[in-house]
């Protein structure tokens, strides 16, 4: 240490700090809001301090809550399914592309091009091209289907990065120990990408948890939780909505501490069993 | 460096076959007109023949891009062959599986799976058999304990330094049984200290096992220190095959004389020969060819001493000649000298 810290540390420190303010500041706002007396309104000054806000939320018919626990369920369910199959695709596509097969180029970029295009305008033109069909969009179809234009090149890039980095000859290593392409994936690949796997899980569950432009017009009777808030804090006169965006971060940051809980767990295990062979 | 008096390697290997009545078991590996192109582009190995006779080590020599590592691939079967035929122990292999060859890769990176340990990694070819978890381990064990790592057969890869995942790379490509070891550049990854180490391992577990091991490298020492059969190429062919004497007192032509090293290229009278740089002398004429020249670096090797001179036309020379030679009328760079060699001492090259 001693070194004299040159004047770029500190205007990218300066840049950071802003980065952090703008990021946590309104969250810290919004989770300090929460907790406003029962006197309070939407903004400060505090008057008081109580948990009000989410006994509101908590009892049946609560004032300004609207249809929300309906919409975390129906948000909650909609995640895991699209989660589940953002994975199984995922994995499906990143796999595909461990050799090269013609079509393989537009396959990629027309995957990238759905990170780029208006997600209001995919979610609109899903919903005219089902209007002209003459069907009706239910969640289970249209709405997952909607979401998974957004989640899909997500998991697919994680995939290419996670496999990239694996060195190729651990397949070939594997077949010519006998194994045959089940076997190869089963002992080989996906034990060395499990946790690019998980990731792809989370990042569809968040991408569709917080994902409305697309899964608005299609998802059919019933709001999931982003549309359902939308409309609630247009019309909102009480801080309960924001005691919902503090539990909201709360159950994330859960989730989140699970996965890790679970990979850490994994790793545990293993070094464990290592361990009682020593014995 | 020693084994267990009571644990024979040998049997750790398949039983012996059956002699085939035409005798033509007489070679482990055959290569018949074999050529590899990419995409139908120029031939990464062209039309290549090699025989290797029964339990033999084998080094494929070569520079880089010269078919070596290739032509080890299309043994293994992790490359496809565009032309001619692959026999192993007689029998053609060209379009078989990697496994159902009588094969087994050691690959360059060793290719240990990171999440096993060394023994799941020794084991691996046997659990994907189905053979049961206590049979397996114990089998792993006895290959384990071959490459003396059967103290550390519960280490992770990552908790392993290089010389031992190599040996737990070879405990696992030899616990398939296999007929013929393709081994990728085994020693290229380690220091030169454990490289040679290793190479003395290598040589003993190939005796004892008694099956042929082809060994892919750019380093002429190593080929000619290990093998009894080696193979010299260059832009996908075969320069050379012989065993390591041969090929280093008789190159066949001047590129095999100048890879193979501690040689002199030289022209007389029109055709090419190569002088080996021991057999050249400074100062003192042997008599036969002298070249006055001028001592332009000293090399000092140990026993032996390696001067390069260039005479008026600028072309370089070396010799090689011993430290108590050297020393007794030591020349200095800069010194006007006289390069000389016997007549006998020239072997003639193919043009």
């Amino acid at each position: 240490m001693g070194t004299k810290r040159t004047t770029s540390f500190y205007v990218l420190s300066f840049v950071f700090a802003a980065f952090l303010i703008f990021l946590y500041g309104p969250m810290f706002c919004v989770y300090l809001l929460s907790f406003q007396g029962p006197e309070g309104g939407m903004s400060f000054p505090m008057r008081g301090f109580s948990t009000v806000w989410f006994e509101t939320l908590f009892t049946a018919g609560g004032r300004g809550v609207g249809d929300i626990h309906n919409s975390f369920i129906r948000s909650l369910r909609l995640g895991a399914i699209v989660a589940l199959l953002t994975m199984l695709i995922g994995l499906a596509v990143g796999m595909s592309f461990r050799r090269r097969y013609p079509g393989g180029n537009f396959v990629f970029y027309s995957a990238i091009v759905s990170m780029i295009v208006p997600g209001i305008f995919v979610g609109f033109g899903i919903s005219l091209t089902l209007n002209m069909l003459g069907m009706r969009p239910q969640w289970w179809y249209s709405g997952i289907g909607a979401q998974l234009t957004w989640s899909l090149p997500f998991a697919m890039l994680i995939m290419f990065i996670i496999l990239g980095r694996m060195d190729k000859s651990y397949e070939e290593a594997a077949t010519d120990l006998g194994a045959n392409s089940f076997q190869r994936f089963q002992y080989v690949i996906l034990p060395l990408i499990l946790p690019g796997v998980i990731g792809m899980f989370m990042a569809g569950f968040t991408s569709s948890y917080e994902e409305a432009a697309r899964a608005g017009l299609n998802i059919g009777t019933g709001n999931t939780m982003p549309m359902e808030l939308t409309g609630l804090l247009g019309a909102a006169t009480t801080p309960v909505m924001f005691a919902v965006g503090t539990l909201t971060t709360l159950f994330m940051f859960t989730m989140v501490i699970v996965t890790l809980l679970a990979s850490w767990s994994l790793a545990k295990r293993r070094q464990l069993r290592l361990t009682a062979h020593h014995a | 460096m020693k084994i267990d008096t009571d644990f024979n390697a040998k049997n750790l290997m398949p039983e012996a076959e059956p002699p085939v009545e035409d005798g033509a078991t007489k070679y482990d590996v055959e290569l018949v007109a074999v050529s590899k192109s990419y995409d139908g582009g120029a031939k990464a190995v062209d039309t290549i023949s090699l025989r290797i006779p029964k339990a033999s080590y084998c080094c494929l020599l070569g520079p880089s891009g010269c078919g070596k590592t290739t032509t080890l691939r299309m043994l293994a079967g992790h490359e496809s062959v565009t032309d001619g035929d692959v026999l192993i122990h007689n029998r053609n292999v060209t379009d078989g599986a990697p496994s159902a060859r009588g094969t087994s890769m050691m690959f360059q990176s060793y290719a240990l799976f990171p999440h096993l340990s060394a023994l799941d990694n020794a084991a691996f070819s046997l659990k994907i058999k189905g053979v049961k978890k206590a049979e397996r381990h114990a089998k792993a064990m006895e290959f384990l304990k071959l490459v003396q790592m059967d103290h550390l057969a519960h280490r992770m890869p990552a908790q392993l330094s290089g010389g031992q995942q190599q040996r737990v790379a070879l405990a696992r490509s030899l616990i398939t049984r296999p007929k013929v070891l393709l081994l990728d550049e085994p020693l290229s990854a380690l220091d030169p200290f454990l490289r040679v180490l290793m190479r003395t391992e290598l040589k003993r577990i190939q005796t004892e096992l008694g099956i042929t091991f082809v060994h892919v490298t750019h380093s002429q020492e190593e080929a000619l220190a290990l093998s009894d059969l080696v193979v010299v190429m260059s832009d996908g062919q075969i320069m050379q095959a012989g065993s390591a004497r041969d090929v280093f007192e008789k190159p066949s032509n001047a590129f095999v004389a100048k890879f193979i090293g501690g040689h002199n290229v030289i022209d007389v009278e029109g055709r090419k020969v190569s002088v080996r740089a021991d057999k050249c002398r400074i100062v003192q004429s042997v008599g036969g060819t002298n070249i006055p020249a001028e001592v332009t670096n000293i090399e000092y090797q140990g026993p032996m001493v390696r001067i390069l001179v260039k005479d008026s036309d600028g072309k370089e020379y070396h010799a090689q000649i011993s430290d108590s030679r050297f020393f007794a009328d030591p020349p200095v760079i800069g010194e006007k000298v006289t390069f000389s060699w016997m007549p006998e001492d020239e072997w003639r090259l193919a043009a």
